[in-house]
């Protein structure tokens, strides 16, 4: 079984962390990798980044910006952890968007995924039909998990063709945001939270944008099975460097 | 072959809607509502009566006689540059502010390179009582100095985008990324042929009544509706889509696009697309793009602010690989010697960027015969600044 789904069954609020690769120095993806799952996250989405990453706000653009400047590239970011299934078993999964990945190739850049135990991707700006025109056959060929976003504006009907395109989770954006963007969580959210989950989707929920701290994440796990951090662990990368990453994490959940 | 949008939102391989599921319900009401809101008699009525009494037209189809004498051929000006704000594109910003008035909007926003978009747009948002809040790069703010004081003027708020290289892809980005945080008041009005399905295709057709002009404006003065060619200056490609529109699938007109080659194709600051693109994604559709080999999208230059866009869009990518268009690219430098040769022959200052499309003659030649329609996109006061500096005018 795909290790994301496996994790998805254990009974506990699961936390996933976004960071951007080859940031802040070009080598410091595989490090953070493993200080986090030293500090016991249960899932990681490393950040292929982009120049031009249009979902994200500014925190996610700087750390992208400098990382290109580091010199990250797609073939760089495969060469850094191609052993990393020596060391790490929790779900992995590439975030990135579409365009570089179009450039490396589709199946070349799957095949690789799957070589190294990459286990999903979430590309933003890949949506469902052209996804399930063109590249769902792929996705498929190498096990790997494609997982689509849903916000407070998307409507029901759309919810369940995601639910039912989807075999992971799906990527609940908290509210109608870039990442980043968010203060805290309003009964708006709860609400959307909680109309979500009366919908009773096969797939589970978890909860991105506006995610920072261990109230936050209470409140977005409460009706969903957990919830991503990005922004909020770049700022603290910035700030505390990768021996901060496990007291950071301890603020969220102890 | 067929050149125009079809059912999926393509342009042969270009094309599509990339976009974040955040945009996907706003886009997806304006892919429902698009054709169905332009077809309505009532839309028709305001929109054209806009065109007429607001905008000014239809605009001349002036006859350069000097400046054909020149390059022994004969050659027309489409006169959008005397359209209200004195641009080609208020026929689009019209059209999109009664779009986003049916559509229940209530909040404008839009992205500008050179700032004819960002006064277009304030122009009609001001016109309509609507709040407009325009993104533009902070290198183009200071280039384009009076547009953004038009701007302000008619009340919008100018936003300086301060990523990337601070122009107009930034710019967009930025756009882009508030019509994300204000996903139900508020209606993007993109001003290129770019952006996702239907954008191409709902700016190409309201930019479409320059060609639907020229027709009857050639009819009349050569006694046919089909020039030999019809002639544009390509950044994102709206004017040029618009004076292309009504002659797509007639092969016996040559279309012609002409990119900014900036300091020359392989100068490093250039934004020549289709002689430097490769096929990718940026702002949500399939085009032709300047990238690296990673995907990452590269930073490009044009002494013209309108036109250093890393892309064109998908319409043009599609006649650039069908072959349909004939690809040129122009100089920094030959762009301005070409609208300062204008000034003199004809006494009409052209904006830069259309400057590029009248420099072809150099190195293009034509029959005597030859019947030439040249879009004049804008006219040249925003860019007066760019224009004394660099003819030492002062």
């Amino acid at each position: 079984m795909n290790r994301i789904n496996k994790r998805l069954q254990e009974d506990k609020e699961l936390l996933s962390i976004y960071f951007t690769a080859g940031y802040p120095k070009l080598e410091d993806t595989v490090p953070v990798i493993e200080e986090l799952v030293k500090a016991g996250v249960d899932m990681i989405e490393i950040g292929l980044p982009f120049s031009d990453p249009l979902a994200d706000g500014p925190t996610i653009q700087e750390s992208s910006t400098a990382a290109l400047k580091n010199g990250m590239t797609t073939a760089k970011l495969f060469e850094q952890i191609k052993d990393i299934r020596k060391t790490v078993d929790i779900p992995l999964i590439v975030m990135g968007y579409f365009n570089p990945m179009l450039q490396y190739g589709v199946e070349k850049f799957c095949k690789e995924c799957a070589a190294i135990g990459i286990d999903g991707l979430i590309m933003p700006d890949l949506p469902l039909a052209e996804y399930q025109e063109h590249y769902q056959a792929i996705f498929e060929k190498y096990d790997l998990k494609m997982v689509f976003l849903i916000t407070p504006q998307t409507t029901d009907e759309r919810i369940k063709q995601i639910d039912a395109a989807s075999d992971s989770f799906i990527y609940m954006v908290s509210s109608a945001s870039t990442t980043g963007k968010t203060s805290g969580f309003g009964s708006v959210q709860t609400d959307y939270f909680e109309r979500i989950a009366g919908l009773s989707l096969n797939n589970p929920q978890i909860v991105g944008f506006g995610i920072k701290d261990e109230e936050t994440f209470k409140a977005a796990t409460k009706s969903a099975k957990g919830a991503i951090i990005g922004s909020a662990f770049i700022t603290d990368l910035t700030k505390n460097g990768i021996s901060g990453i496990s007291k950071f994490i301890k603020t969220i959940r102890a | 072959m067929n050149y125009n949008v079809n059912e999926k939102g393509y342009y042969g391989d270009f094309g599509g809607a990339y976009i974040p599921e955040m945009l996907y319900p706003n886009v997806e009401e304006l892919r429902q509502n698009y054709i169905k809101v332009m077809q309505e008699p009532d839309f028709q009525k305001e929109f054209n009566e806009l065109l007429k009494e607001y905008v000014g037209r239809p605009t001349p189809l002036y006859f350069a006689k000097r400046f054909s004498e020149k390059y022994g051929t004969k050659i027309y000006l489409k006169r959008e540059d005397l359209c209200h704000t004195g641009a080609h594109k208020v026929n689009n910003t019209i059209g999109q502010i009664l779009m986003a008035k049916r559509l229940g909007k209530t909040r404008i926003i839009a992205e500008t390179g050179a700032g004819q978009h960002g006064v277009a747009t304030a122009t009609v948002c001001a016109l309509m009582g609507f709040e407009c809040i325009v993104y533009m790069g902070a290198v183009d703010i200071k280039r384009q100095a009076p547009n953004v004081a038009r701007m302000k003027m008619l009340g919008a708020t100018v936003v300086a985008a301060e990523s990337g290289s601070k122009t107009l892809k930034d710019a967009t980005n930025e756009a882009i990324r508030d019509w994300i945080n204000n996903p139900t008041d508020t209606h993007y009005i993109i001003g290129s042929v770019v952006g996702p399905h239907p954008y191409p295709d709902m700016v190409a057709r309201f930019q479409s009544v320059i060609s639907a002009e020229v027709k009857k404006q050639l009819l009349e003065k050569e006694g046919r509706e089909n020039p030999d060619y019809v002639v544009a200056c390509v950044g994102g490609g709206s004017n040029a889509a618009g004076i292309y529109y009504h002659y797509l699938d007639n092969p016996e007109v040559g279309i012609i696009a002409v990119e900014a080659a900036g300091k020359g194709i392989h100068s490093g600051e250039s934004a020549a697309t289709s002689a430097l693109g490769k096929e990718g994604i940026i702002h949500g559709s399939k085009t032709l793009l300047m990238q690296t080999a990673d995907g990452q999208i590269t930073e490009p230059y044009s002494i013209s602010a309108g036109l250093d866009y890393p892309g064109v869009g998908p319409m043009h990518a599609h006649l650039f690989r069908s072959g349909r268009g004939e690809f040129i690219s122009v100089t920094d430098a030959d762009a301005m010697e070409a609208g300062l040769e204008l000034s003199k022959l004809e006494g009409i200052i052209p904006a830069i960027e259309t400057s590029h499309a009248l420099a072809i003659f150099n190195d293009r030649k034509f029959k005597k015969d030859d019947v030439i329609v040249i879009n004049l996109s804008g006219r040249g006061d925003k860019d007066l600044n760019t224009y004394i500096e660099y003819f030492d005018l002062a």
